[in-house]
């Protein structure tokens, strides 16, 4: 079974702090960071590999910095990375961005089983996974929460639904999205350290991926944003200290107003 | 200009493209396809029916073709078991505000088995137009045959808006609509709007954790596509007077073709009420010390009519179910009233929480960072004051 994890590097969203001069975001002494999300999507396409045997590659697509994720990911169990990383890329939307990932698998070629994180912190949409299984025309499965078992070609899984679960069966290829659910990533090993630092990663450019040119980047992408600013700040609030019986009388006695 | 063909030596006659084709432009000519180029409107329904990429289609235009073609807002009726789910009717309340300032119709579309008793309600809620698609197969959702036929009937139709429900079924259809269609699609939005200059939908989303605000448009592509999140939009009430047009959809059954199956569904809310639709959400996390005290929460829970959330700490921890974890990993939430009960308030529950529109904390340590985003807060023992809450709401609210 051959398995492709894709993972987004981002900046450590929990760091990120605005500007309120500029109203930009202040990213000096931001951390880089995988994806939270794609931390279970790597542990999962490496376990898999465990399982059922084959190769885990993993892939992104991020400036030439984005290769110390890749390192990362071999050094949690993944067997190669590829980088794809080319100027043409700058100002993709989820559409240009799920379509660049999708050549980039296709020139992979042998693959059953794609692997994603549910969403990634920094844009939140939740749309590139979806969209790589659009571009690629093949199955997928959003927000898993647990791999049953492979028998006949078929996967067996658990989608995470608002109410619960569904237990769905998928013919591979497939792609999957993966929740938090799925397992507790492991941490790298002795050994995968060092193959992480001697690990050789290709870069591949949007020839080596036989993209076309109006598909990428900006001329690719139909969103464009427009304007950012920051939300406005919560207005302070009403703290009750003291008694507990007090300060629960006139906590109750405010919201009844708005229940 | 762009242009589409037949490649002969590939076409093997097989008609599914003339079944798929919404405008009836193609047709079989001595066992090959032939497209009526006055009838197509490039749409690409035939390429992604072909099996054997026998349809070449180039796209030299940036833009959609006959982009002024697109009218109307349209809307995905989610359907879980044949109800319609509570952000629809949100996202018809909105699309009735962006459609008048449009001077267009709102549509809405339902995918289901025996659902056509539901259209009365989706037109008192503002729909002009319901579109039925009915088959046994599409009771559940399942995501290629749900994508091959809404991205059908928006060939057919040409919405210029499509609205969804950011929901997990949202999610994972739209996004695949909108590679099929070649759409722009903004996610998880929080505001919608329309620019009074160039008449296109102004889509305001949080990034970075609701650290910053988008504002994201789809100029030179149709449908405008976006995903809004639950509980933002105001829910459109119902106008018994209003009437609309029910129309039940054909379709051709090779659509119905699924890679994956549902073998099971299984409910494991533990209250009544999801998180994500919920609005109230009594959360707790490190502070409750262990999964036999969420029964406090669950009490107080249940004089709201609230769901119960739970930390990334308590989920850890095995106190609470995941799919209970509001947060970062979890989800985000923006109840009316969210009431955090021994959260300290790291950054990553933060993200999922703070745009609720009251935040109550409770906690002990007056130094916790939930406090700083907290419109009320108390400081002192939950294990205190979360009882008398539950019971003066009890009294003050006669339940």
């Amino acid at each position: 079974m051959n398995i492709i994890v894709c993972i987004k590097q981002v900046p450590d969203t929990t760091q990120v702090r605005i500007n309120p001069e500029t109203n930009t975001l202040i990213r000096e002494g931001v951390q880089s960071i995988i994806n939270p999300f794609d931390m279970y999507a790597i542990e999962e396409g490496v376990r898999l590999k465990e399982r059922f045997g084959g190769k885990t590659t993993v892939i992104t697509m991020g400036p030439p910095q984005a290769e110390a994720a890749l390192r990362e990911a071999i050094s949690l169990g993944c067997d190669d990375a590829v980088l794809v990383s080319d100027r043409a890329f700058a100002g993709s939307d989820t559409l240009a961005t799920g379509y660049t990932l999708s050549m980039t698998i296709k020139k992979i070629k042998d693959f059953d089983i794609i692997v994603c994180g549910k969403q990634a912190s920094d844009g939140d949409t939740a749309q590139v996974g979806p969209g790589i299984a659009a571009h690629l025309d093949i199955a997928q499965v959003t927000c898993v929460r647990k791999i049953d078992e492979f028998k006949d070609n078929q996967l067996t899984v658990e989608r995470m639904t608002e109410e619960g679960f569904e237990i769905i069966k998928t013919r591979l290829p497939c792609l999957m999205t993966v929740v938090k659910e799925i397992n507790s990533p492991r941490i790298p090993s002795l050994k995968g350290k060092m193959r992480a630092k001697s690990a050789v990663i290709p870069t591949w450019k949007g020839k080596d991926i036989e993209a076309q040119e109006e598909h990428l980047g900006l001329i690719g992408s139909p969103t464009q944003v427009v304007k950012i600013f920051t939300p406005p700040p919560r207005p302070k609030g009403q703290i009750f200290e003291g008694d507990a019986e007090d300060s629960a009388s006139k906590l109750v006695g405010i919201l009844k107003g708005i229940l | 200009m762009s242009s589409i063909r037949v490649i002969n030596d590939k076409c093997t006659g097989c008609t599914l493209c003339v079944k798929v084709c919404p405008f009836g432009a193609i047709t079989m000519v001595d066992k090959k396809a032939v497209i009526d180029l006055d009838k197509c409107t490039l749409c690409g329904a035939c390429l992604d029916a072909c099996r054997f990429n026998a349809i070449e289609l180039k796209r030299e235009s940036k833009k959609t073709e006959n982009i002024d073609q697109y009218k109307g807002v349209w809307v995905f009726g989610e359907q879980k078991k044949g109800v319609i789910q509570p952000v629809v009717f949100e996202l018809l309340g909105k699309a009735r505000e962006l459609a008048k300032n449009l001077d267009t119709q709102v549509s809405c579309v339902v995918l289901g088995h025996n659902i056509k008793d539901k259209a009365q309600e989706l037109i008192y809620r503002g729909a002009d137009n319901v579109y039925i698609v009915d088959n046994q197969k599409l009771e559940h959702f399942l995501d290629e045959p749900y994508t091959k036929i809404l991205a059908n009937l928006i060939r057919k139709h040409r919405p210029e808006i499509l609205l969804s429900g950011a929901t997990i079924i949202g999610r994972a259809l739209i996004a695949r609509v909108a590679v099929k269609l070649h759409a722009g699609l903004t996610a998880d939005c929080t505001a919608l709007d329309i620019d009074p200059k160039e008449k296109i939908l102004l889509q305001t989303r949080p990034a970075f954790g609701g650290n910053i605000m988008a504002t994201i448009i789809t100029r030179n592509h149709r449908p405008q596509m976006a995903t809004v999140r639950h509980k933002v939009m105001k829910e459109a009430a119902i106008d018994k007077t209003r009437k609309g047009k029910v129309i039940e959809e054909n379709f051709d059954v090779t659509l119905l073709t699924s890679r994956t199956s549902i073998l099971e569904v299984v409910e494991e809310v533990t209250s009544t009420i999801n998180v994500s639709e919920a609005d109230i959400i009594v959360s707790g996390g490190r502070g409750m010390r262990g999964p036999e005290n969420f029964a406090l929460l669950e009490e107080l829970a249940k004089v709201l009519g609230a769901a119960v959330g739970a930390s990334r700490a308590a989920v850890d921890s095995e106190w609470m179910p995941y799919s209970h974890q509001v947060g970062q990993t979890g989800k985000t939430v923006c109840p009316k009233l969210y009431i955090a009960c021994g959260i300290s308030g790291q950054i990553q529950h933060l993200v999922g929480m703070q745009s609720s529109e009251v935040i109550v904390a409770i906690n002990q340590d007056p130094s916790a960072p939930i406090f700083g985003v907290a419109t009320y807060g108390i400081v002192g023992d939950l294990f205190q004051v979360v009882p008398l809450l539950t019971k003066k709401f009890k009294e003050t609210l006669k339940r």
